[in-house]
């Protein structure tokens, strides 16, 4: 997995160590540990990784290795409009694919990537449990239910001035 | 204990409650092929994923196959080791493991020694009917260790050893799926990790997805080199496990044969580590006197326990994990690199050879050597003490390259005077050893008293933690003794306590010390092969005449010559040395 | 927020949508206010842990559930019962009930709708689990995914323990219970109970051999007792109502009802809630509406990703856990995807193969190798370039992955591949000796062909074809260059009468 090189400021830094604190230091507590640390970083770069570490006092192969079992955890930062492209069974019945390669292609990115400006990420979910809207797709807080292809120059466009 | 009664292809059998179906298979005789089960059970390590899925067996009335390794006998239990379904299976795995492996066997460092080798041809696999995609990753080569991952089938033995035996924590399961490894974190250089060198992922993985860095090719040029003289020194556990990469039987002490090899191999001069063993134990042994002293005149400042030194992986260790603790090991160098240091001044001086036209060679049975020698401060502008040093299964190969036949070969003796060595050097290749010898010269200086008996049977043995009290003239000498990293944690969390109670520890990194160490021949997870090297180790030293260190004839001479006393200022220099902090990467707060 | 939907679809229908539907761990959903604990004590919420609390007899209790039939309703359908028996069983200091929210079933959404619209149910039947096996402590492990069931639960604890339902001494009983969250962080195996474990562990979810059952070593090596949201939501009704009330319904070893969630080709989508027994066919024209467009319907898709592809032959069998597996499928967590003519039932295999390959853990072999090749082979199928020695390889493979897998979710991810190769060889076939999809969805096997009778020459194909593929003048009969077409479907999209065919 790819990473992005942060520098940890002083005051992030604290407000993980507090995190860490808060969970007692616990090394079972680890995944909720990561859960608040990408609540406050938007992703888990090394640097905050290695702190976790440090502070539960587990190696950090460790971590990293629970890091990348997860598809809810991230190395790389999400766009300032995450897109998430529901792939569920309903969904896909119902023409996701198309839907995503559009995105795609409007976008000239892949699965799991960020536009070089940080505009727009691109990721799959497996059911948002919306069903009844398949195909869904949602754009940061926003869902848009039953997405057409010839949609998604619309959908992106909304964003524009952002 | 519960006796349960079941049936194995047709066979009854009682066997006690919790075995599994693989132990109570094999008391029948029946083989049942496992890949990724690990068991050394003397020295409590066990590695049982289950998850190759090769060791699968039919169980009557259960809906899915089940792996031997990991399942308990059950009373009543019905269980099919080789029937239709289960050959078929088993194939298929195997077809599937080959499928996601690259096909170099040709040119593979594991080419005959390689298990997953073994099994493909024992299935008799000729066809691999499912292709597709491989899983590629970048080669990474650090001092010691070769990982090429592509080669791994996530038996997860070395991440067992690493995390569970040895609590390095530098491997861990990454990925998930097909995307799965072993690696370590952000899948960085071994080098930039917590690795210690030990190299115990090495000596289990069952393919060459770990390796050792293979230096016989600089070796062998140097060797052919007429304007280099090229000197060896073998350390103790080699000639115990030498003779297993020739079919011997394990426990073959091969000392004057590999003697004789190493002379054909063209080394000018074929020396004994074991020398510098004695020579350790006589700075080792001073230093641990010299501190017990002050300790009993009522020195607080005196740092007790003292800490052997003469593993490397285990000097990596603390230097990682308890740096704030490094003014308590044995400032005495490892027995490679005091040889290579003496070598490189008082020998090269003997034979008239600049240091730059002497190379020293090192066998050993331990891949952390390897990065030992490289070692800034054992160099002397730019130039190290010790040049290459090779593993056990290295000098195997080369002994093999050169068309000789060990078996055949005649006994001779280490050349003089840095193959002089007595019973208590030798002993250095097992857990336990170190500190043995160590009391034998202590005991004899410190009460200037001589030993009725030189035999500590009380230091002997694989439990993973030891402890003994020696009576030093009336005042009890605590030892204790630890082997595995994990086991030397807990003894030095005891200190950084302030709990601990010892005098004096011992620690070896590898099981068994190391006669189990990263670069024996492998053991393939027999711990009877690991209980024969250290008998042939104690063997050696029963019949050595000379078995205390201070009574080595050529030590002597040394120190009279040259060194003067033990810990004197050449000694210091040349014989000590101090410890860093190892950087773990850290984050860097801007 | 998504959930409304579904919600308002109940209220609107008075809880009833249809004579053969009946709500029993639905109950409350959209009935009662889920942030308010009086409203569901007005519905009888807590009810049952205070009558199992004032009996005192937490064996009668089990018996009860065990009489009552019920089955694990998040895919194995062990009986509920026979769990807390072995669970009760040990003796250990400390001992864990925790609740399966984990729902990872694309297409399935169940849990998520108890969890928001009724979660003090489930906090109740915790608690009541807890005192027939003795455990103090409860545990919810649900997915990071859903911050609305999160928000609901955090606040039903809360409730619960201002009213004394959870915390010290419940009901003045001297039994103490309490209930802390654990989140997932996206992976299907951690619906795995030994995987899920580990998971709350802070470790890799990584399922482990069993035995040991977590009845026996669990969470933090104690005795660990884990039902699915479902499941418990069933619990306070059977104290309530009775064992026998309970097995009066459903099939003779499949009690009670189950949810579905309905999706795919249908008319009406959303979560359903039908006694044991009930037949594919009521469900899916009864209550489903039948398919949309009037297509003709092909196959329904049960138990997700473990589950398979059932067909008209099958719209008659009653629903339950044996005859689904009988059936080739399972009931899983009770996803229920419609597929109607237009679906190609390899590429729907591929599909799911997809899904495994991404979450298989990849601890054991079958499960990280075998389903990669399964894909693959599909992959060379829809390609056109499979063989019929592929579909031995296939079947092969798919028994060997089933056989030999360390987990449920490799022992049952070849389902979509072997019921589709059972119930549909022929589509395969058609791949394989014709390189054609009946159903013309790969697009490798199809051509977009302009059928001269019906082209009038507007140029609308033309001119919305992304890479001029089509030729031809205004006025002129198009024609469309195999070479260049990229099979976008644009063409067919743009034109207004009926000129371009796919073949």
């Amino acid at each position: 997995m790819t990473s992005i090189k942060v520098e940890l400021k002083q005051h992030q830094a604290e407000k993980l160590r507090e995190v860490c604190r808060s969970f007692g230091n616990q090394e079972g507590e680890l995944i909720n540990v990561l859960h608040k640390a990408q609540g406050i970083f938007g992703y888990l770069p090394a640097e905050v990784q290695e702190m976790v570490a440090e502070e539960l006092n587990v190696p950090v192969a460790r971590v990293y290795g629970v890091v990348t079992f997860y598809s809810f955890f991230s190395m790389i930062p999400k766009g300032r409009n995450p897109i998430s492209i529901c792939t569920g069974t309903a969904c896909y019945v119902r023409g996701a694919e198309k839907v995503l390669d559009e995105f795609r292609k409007q976008l000239s990115i892949g699965i799991g990537e960020t536009t070089p400006d940080g505009k727009f990420s691109i990721n799959c979910l497996r059911c948002v449990g919306a069903c009844g809207l398949a195909p869904v797709v949602m754009i940061g807080e926003k869902t848009y239910g039953r997405v057409a292809p010839d949609e998604v120059k619309a959908i992106l466009k909304e964003y524009e001035n952002d | 204990m519960n006796t349960i009664n079941l049936t194995i292809d047709k066979k009854p059998v009682s066997v006690p409650a919790g075995t599994t179906v693989l132990e109570a298979a094999r008391s029948l005789g029946i083989q049942i092929p496992t890949l990724c089960y690990l068991g050394l059970h003397d020295l409590n390590i066990e590695n049982k994923p289950a998850g190759c899925r090769i060791c699968v067996v039919e169980v009557e009335g259960r809906r899915n196959l089940a792996p031997a390794c990991a399942t308990d006998c059950a009373e009543g239990m019905v269980v099919s080791t080789h029937n239709i379904r289960v050959l078929n299976a088993r194939r298929t795995v195997m077809e599937l493991i080959l499928s996601d492996h690259p096909f170099e066997c040709l040119t593979c460092a594991k080419n005959g020694t390689c298990d997953l080798q073994s099994m493909a041809q024992e299935l008799g696999i000729r066809e691999i009917h499912y292709q597709g995609e491989k899983s590629t990753y970048r080669k990474d080569t650090s001092p010691s260790i070769i990982r090429d991952v592509d080669k791994c089938i996530l038996c997860r033995r070395c991440e067992m050893m690493c995390n569970d035996f040895q609590t390095v924590g530098a491997l861990s399961g990454v990925n998930r799926g097909f995307q799965a490894v072993v690696a370590p974190a952000f899948e960085m250089n071994l080098e930039y990790s917590s690795c210690t060198y030990c190299g115990q992922c090495v000596a289990v993985c069952p393919t060459a997805a770990l390796t050792e860095v293979d230096h016989t090719g600089k070796v062998l040029r140097a060797l052919a080199d007429p304007g280099k003289t090229v000197i060896v020194q073998t350390a103790p556990a080699v000639r115990a496990a030498l003779g297993e990469a020739f079919g011997m039987e394990p426990g073959t002490l091969v000392t004057g044969k590999m003697v004789s090899a190493l002379r054909e191999l063209g080394f000018d001069h074929v020396f004994d580590t074991d020398f510098a063993a004695d020579l350790t134990i006589m700075e080792e042994g001073t230093e641990l006197l010299g501190r017990l002293t002050r300790f009993l005149e009522g020195d607080k400042q005196v740092r007790l326990p003292i800490l052997t030194s003469c593993c490397p992986a285990w000097v990596n260790f603390f230097e990682t994990y308890f740096a704030d603790m490094k003014d308590i090991p044995s400032t005495a160098r490892s027995p490679q690199q005091m040889f290579g240091s003496i070598a490189k001044t008082w020998f090269a001086e003997r034979i008239g050879v600049n240091r730059e036209d002497l190379v020293v060679v090192s066998i050993m049975p331990c891949l952390a050597k390897k990065y030992e020698c490289q070692r800034e401060e054992f160099s002397v502008d730019g130039n190290p003490d010790v040049d290459y040093a090779l593993t056990t299964r290295e000098l195997a190969n080369l002994i093999k390259q050169a068309n000789l036949d060990l078996k055949q070969l005649p006994d001779s003796d280490f050349d003089q005077p840095m193959g002089e060595s007595t019973g208590a050097a030798v002993i250095f290749g097992t857990t336990g050893g170190v500190i043995e010898a160590a009391v034998r010269t202590a005991y004899e200086i410190h009460t200037g008293k001589s030993l009725n008996r030189v035999d500590f049977k009380e230091l002997r043995g694989l439990e993973n933690i030891r402890s003994a009290t020696v009576d030093f003239n009336g005042f009890p000498l605590r030892i204790g003794i630890a082997h595995g990293l994990g086991n030397a944690r807990k003894l030095l969390e005891e200190i950084r306590e302030g709990k601990s109670e010892y005098h004096a520890i011992e620690i070896m990194a590898c099981p068994g010390g190391c006669i189990g160490g990263g670069g024996q021949p492998l053991h393939h997870g027999d711990s009877s092969i690991l209980k024969a090297r250290q008998k042939a180790i104690y063997t050696e030293d029963e019949l050595k005449v000379i078995r205390k260190s201070h009574e080595n004839p050529a030590i002597q001479e040394l120190y009279a010559s040259f060194l003067g006393q033990p810990l004197s200022e050449k000694a210091h220099h040349l014989l000590h040395t101090h410890y860093f902090e190892k950087k773990k990467r850290k984050v860097s707060i801007g | 927020m998504l959930n409304e939907e579904t919600v308002i679809r109940n209220r609107a229908e008075g809880g009833k949508t249809s004579a053969t539907q009946l709500r029993i761990a639905l109950r409350n959903c959209g009935v009662i206010d889920p942030e308010d604990i009086e409203d569901a004590i007005g519905q009888g919420a807590y009810a049952a842990l205070a009558k199992v609390l004032a009996d005192g007899d937490p064996e009668g209790t089990i018996r009860t559930i065990m009489d009552s039939g019920l089955r694990g309703r998040g895919g194995g359908g062990f009986p509920t019962g026979l769990k807390w028996q072995l669970s009760a069983r040990p003796q250990a200091d400390q001992k864990y009930v925790v609740c399966n929210a984990d729902e990872g079933d694309p297409g399935a959404f169940m849990d998520r709708s108890i969890l928001e619209g009724d979660p003090h149910t489930v906090l109740e039947a915790m608690a009541i689990c807890g005192y027939c096996i003795g455990a103090t402590k409860g545990l919810i492990y649900i997915r990071a995914e859903y911050p609305l069931a999160i928000e609901r639960l955090h606040i039903a604890i809360r409730q619960a323990r201002d009213y004394g339902f959870l915390g010290e001494d419940l009901f003045g009983s001297g039994f103490a219970f309490d209930i802390e969250m654990r989140y997932g962080a996206g992976a299907f195996v951690c619906g795995e109970e030994t995987a899920l474990i580990h998971s709350m562990e802070g470790l890799r979810g990584e399922p482990t051999l069993k035995p040991p059952f977590p009845s026996e070593s669990g969470y933090l090596g104690k005795p660990t007792n884990v039902n699915n949201v479902e499941t418990f939501a069933s619990v306070p009704p059977i104290i309530l109502k009775g064992a026998a009330w309970f097995a009066s319904i459903g099939t003779e070893k499949s009690k009670g009802t189950k949810v579905f969630a309905l999706a795919g080709k249908i008319n009406k989508v959303g979560l359903i809630e039908v006694p044991m027994g009930t037949t594919l066919r009521e469900v899916i024209y009864e209550i489903g509406g039948g398919l949309q467009h009037g297509k003709a319907f092909k196959a329904v898709q049960t138990g997700g990703p473990s589950g398979g592809c059932l067909t008209t032959a099958h719209l008659d069998t009653p629903i339950d856990y044996d005859n689904l597996i009988a059936a080739g499928s399972m009931m899983g967590s009770g996803g229920m995807i419609v597929m109607d003519e237009d679906d190609c039932m390899v590429s729907v295999a591929k599909f799911f193969l997809d899904f495994t390959v991404e979450e298989s853990c990849g601890k054991c072999t079958p499960c990280r190798i075998g389903n990669k090749r399964l894909y693959e082979l599909l992959e060379k199928i829809t390609r056109g370039q499979g063989t019929r020695e592929d579909l031995d390889h296939l079947y092969n493979l798919s028994l060997v992955i089933k056989d030999t897998s360390l987990c449920g979710l490799g022992q049952s991810s070849p389902n979509p591949v072997l019921s589709t190769l059972h119930n549909f060889r022929d589509e395969y076939l058609a791949h394989v000796d014709e390189h054609k999809c009946p159903a013309g969805v790969c697009r490798e096997l199809i051509r977009y062909e302009i059928v001269p009778e019906n082209c009038v020459g507007c140029t609308a194909c033309a001119r919305n074809c992304p890479v001029n593929a089509i030729s031809g003048e205004r006025k002129q009969i198009h024609f469309i260059d195999q070479a260049i077409c990229i099979k976008c479907g644009a063409c067919l999209e743009k034109c207004k009468f009926d000129a371009v065919i796919i073949n």
